[in-house]
């Protein structure tokens, strides 16, 4: 019986622990901990409503742009709001590239190296001057001895299956990423002023009129991430792919998905946008069912609040109590969400489910395209599990590019006929309730603003990662990452590649810690080197 | 030992085949050269002290009560890139949001950082300091705080959370989060500290400051936040490419109206802009692509201590701005168009005006150094 802790959970953002029992060389059983509380909500009460567009973005700073806009939207629905042509089509964009932005980051910064062996690479024998080069560059860093991020990793592990000449493409490939995913953010800041963190999108729209050298620069920009995307990011998915398509069934989890549904549509219908709105369940795949924010009620008997009844988060309730680790009671500051009483993956996976099997005519084209390639056409349910979250996410950072281009031609042919109107004005009603359901690249994200004599009288947020990484609700059912790692094979106790890579599939927004304890007696080994 | 030559060439050709021209790199030295006020011909020096480096210095990076924000910042620096600060610049030995190496294997690397010493300590994040609020590895923060902090040569806290809590450590302070500085103060530790305040840092701030290290073998002159003079040293009123409209009393009443896409001034719309001192009209950000104002955002004034409660209402105008002619009567933006428009002599005056009563706001809560 093998026994470890992971002690940080690299590569990812913000502070998380799982811990893990591990019964002949399978994962038994999970317990999956948010180990950060900030209280956001609490300090957004009695504030100017308008401030939370700017406050909620500091929640995430990989994905400040989706709660700016969450927020926003929630402001736009309690305030009656009608957001103009040209104001929907710029959220879209800022919210498009840093889309973008992230998945690159994802795919190549924060999940690659759980598939891609560095050192490995220093053995290939490459034809091409260009990858001679970069061999070169790492071989002399090796040779430093100063190895920086790439120190002491699991090298050499048995899971990883690529060749050396692969493995050396994509270390070229990670470098150039860096600077790719850098360029996507800069579309973000073209509309947004900065990024992270962008100015641009209050309540009613956005603030900013953009200029013929905004458009010629954002398209030109556009299409050169459109050429990347294309030619090296989806081309490195189907070059690493074929190698790692035994471990299809691997994390699979509840496999049901949610989506709030992301890239607003000119007839504001939330079933219309371009990863439409919905909700699928396990039993009744592929059924799209109505994604209702009344069907969502957040459980706290395992997370650090006082108790009290699961509640939806319109009248939700933020009342933080530590108490120790204990997981068979309260484990986790994250409240654990649920859909008409159902567990939920959220994120690209959940999203692209959910418009293949509403029919959304790209995603279709595109996942049945990769389901022949890799020889199961028509099946989409070897996507869920943690190469489908991979691919969802190449895919959908395609599908987003590539509509970004076309949100820039709209934006130009609007303008073209006089129509510049970016914002609509309003005035803050005394007493006002909204809710704004949006996406962030990590998946669903809520925002419910209860407003009182002007301020913010009740804030609630429900973040991605919360559907994903909750912990059991009252009735004991775990959530979403809890149940993906059960069964997961771990050739090497002291090094659990396997487990990373499922966690890691979800794109958690938490630095975690993974913890693995022994079933007899519960004891938390460390490993620490004192 | 290599000669420098060959050192040189070695280096260039590394960068070459990243597809970093050698005029990039120099351009790149141009531009750090000028963020540190030297002028652009000490760009040959910051070239060659890079150059010939013998050993990158090393950085251990914390992150605490952030939301890693800072860390996407640093990765999107133009001059130098993130990929040249990894592989010839720093030795970027811990940061969970990067590193290869997780658990066991990271930790090791951490107690060897401990072990052997003299790194850059980068802290991201405020530290809660309410039990059981912020815990790595079943450490409370602050713990993990007090064991890094020793060994390090000098501390950088990158953006607000960081220096002074930040967005989090706002009223009420819900997990009583504190910064870098204060974290110092009661665990009785001295060290050589930079408070890079902006929510989330300019990457560009950052890495001046780093190269500036590594140059000079100092930290650069800090003004009484301890901030550097050098990124802090004005406000973003002083250097607003909107100050014109401003001096000539042209705002923008409406959000996307004809007033805003002929770039008037954005005061009236909530801009911190005058109460606020950072370098952001002129070092930008996103490789210079855009900064808030430009974009048409009122600056939130995030380069402020304590910015989240100081500036709460940030659509909301900043209280009145005396007016030169009025005896120090305050008036709202509506008379400063009135009489401004009357009077050149009037916008002049009225920046030494609006400069003068736009001095550092002290922070009660324990920003002042």
């Amino acid at each position: 019986m093998a026994r470890i802790t992971i002690d940080p959970f690299t590569r990812i953002e913000g502070h998380l622990r799982i811990d893990v029992e591990i019964e002949d060389g399978k994962v038994k059983d999970a317990w999956t901990t948010g180990t950060l509380f900030r209280g956001f909500e609490i300090i957004l009460k009695g504030r100017d409503p308008r401030d939370a567009c700017h406050i909620t973005q500091r929640i995430c700073g990989v994905c400040p742009t989706s709660h700016g806009h969450a927020s926003s939207m929630s402001m736009d629905d309690a305030f009656k709001i009608k957001v103009p042509a040209n104001g929907r089509i710029i959220r879209n964009i800022i919210e498009g590239a840093q889309f973008v932005h992230s998945h690159i980051l994802w795919f190549y910064h924060l999940n690659a190296l759980d598939y891609v062996d560095v050192v490995s690479a220093l053995s290939a024998q490459p034809a091409e001057a260009s990858l001679k080069k970069v061999q070169a560059k790492l071989k002399s860093f090796v040779d430093s001895g100063q190895l920086g991020p790439f120190a002491n990793a699991y090298w050499g592990h048995p899971a990883y299956k690529l060749p050396p000449e692969v493995n050396l493409i994509a270390v070229a490939h990670y470098l150039e990423a860096l600077e790719m995913q850098a360029k996507a953010a800069q579309v973000s800041a073209l509309f947004g002023g900065r990024m992270p963190m962008t100015m641009t999108s209050p309540p009613g729209g956005v603030t900013h009129v953009p200029t013929v050298d905004d458009l010629k620069n954002y398209l030109f920009r556009v299409k050169e991430l459109q050429d990347w995307i294309d030619n090296v990011f989806i081309a490195d998915l189907m070059a690493i792919a074929p190698f790692y398509l035994d471990a299809a069934g691997v994390g699979k989890g509840p496999a049901n998905f949610l989506s709030w549904g992301v890239f607003e549509d000119a007839s504001f219908d939330p079933k219309k946008r371009l990863l439409p709105r919905g909700a699928i369940f396990a039993a009744d795949f592929p059924t799209v069912h109505e994604a209702r924010a009344v069907d969502v009620l957040e459980y706290t008997g395992h997370s650090w609040y006082k108790d009290s009844k699961p509640l939806n988060p319109a009248v939700g309730v933020t009342d933080p109590e530590y108490t120790e680790y204990d997981p068979d009671k309260k484990y986790t500051w994250a409240k654990a969400p649920r859909l008409q009483g159902k567990p939920m993956e959220v994120g690209a996976l959940a999203r692209m489910v959910v418009a293949y099997a509403s029919g959304q005519p790209t995603a279709k084209k595109l996942i049945d395209d990769t389901l022949a390639k890799i020889g199961h056409p028509g099946q989409p349910q070897v996507l869920f599990g943690i190469i489908g979250r991979i691919a969802a996410r190449a895919l959908e950072c395609k599908m987003v590019a590539d509509s970004m281009y076309q949100w820039g031609m709209d934006l130009i042919e609007n303008i073209k006929k006089g129509n510049t109107a970016v914002y609509a004005d309003y005035q803050i009603p005394d007493k006002a309730q909204g809710i704004g359901l949006w996406e962030a690249p990590r998946g669903a994200l809520g925002h419910w603003i209860d407003v009182e004599d002007k301020k913010i009288k009740n804030y609630q947020c429900v973040v991605p990662t919360t559907w994903n990484v909750c912990p059991r609700d009252d009735n004991g059912v775990r959530g979403p990452i809890e149940e993906a790692l059960i069964g997961t094979e771990v050739a090497d106790a002291e090094k659990p590649l396997e487990v990373m890579r499922v966690v890691h599939s979800f794109d958690p927004c938490l630095a975690c810690t993974v913890h693995v304890i022994h079933p007899e007696s519960n004891r938390i080994m460390d490993f620490k080197v004192s | 030992m290599a000669n420098k030559d060959e050192v040189s060439k070695q280096f260039l050709d590394a960068l070459e085949f990243r597809g970093i021209k050698r005029r990039d790199f120099l351009k790149y030295c141009g531009a750090t050269a000028i963020l540190l006020g030297f002028s652009e011909s000490f760009a040959p020096k910051i070239a060659a002290a890079i150059e010939n480096a013998t050993k990158r210095q090393p950085v251990v990076w914390l992150n605490f009560a952030s939301d890693s924000g800072c860390t996407e910042a640093f990765i999107k620096a133009t001059y130098p890139s993130p990929a040249q600060v990894i592989l010839d610049i720093l030795s970027v030995d811990y940061n969970e949001t990067i590193m290869a190496a997780a658990g066991k294997q990271a930790e090791e690397i951490l107690v060897k950082s401990r072990q052997e010493g003299g790194y850059i300590l980068i802290v991201e994040g405020g530290i809660p300091t309410k039990k059981g609020h912020g815990m790595i590895g079943n450490k409370e923060m602050l713990e993990v705080f007090k064991e890094n902090a020793g060994p390090a040569i000098a501390i950088l806290a990158i953006g607000s959370c960081a220096t002074t809590g930040g967005v989090p450590a706002a009223k009420p302070n819900p997990s009583q989060i504190i910064g870098t500085a204060e974290a110092l103060k009661r665990l009785g530790i001295s060290k050589p500290l930079v408070n890079l305040d902006l929510c989330p840092v300019n990457p560009e701030y950052l890495v001046g400051v780093v190269v500036n290290f590594l140059l000079l073998g100092k930290i650069p002159d800090l003004d009484h936040f301890g901030r550097p003079k050098m990124f802090y040293g004005q406000t973003i009123h002083d250097n607003c490419e909107r100050r014109a409209h401003f001096d000539a009393g042209r705002f923008v009443e409406v959000f996307g109206s004809k007033e805003e896409s002929l770039n008037y001034c954005l005061y009236k719309m909530g801009c911190k802009g005058p109460m606020t001192w950072s370098a952001c009209p002129k070092i930008q950000y996103n490789d210079r692509t855009s900064w808030c104002v430009k974009a048409g955002g009122p600056c939130i004034g995030c380069a402020e201590p304590g910015w989240t409660d100081k500036f709460a209402g940030f659509y909301e105008r900043l209280p009145g701005v005396k007016i030169p002619g009025m005896d120090g009567v305050e008036a709202g933006a509506d008379k400063i168009g009135a009489i401004a428009a009357a009077a050149t002599a009037a916008g002049i005056a009225l920046h030494a005006v609006a400069t003068g009563v736009s001095g550092r706001i002290k922070d009660k809560d324990g920003g002042e150094k």
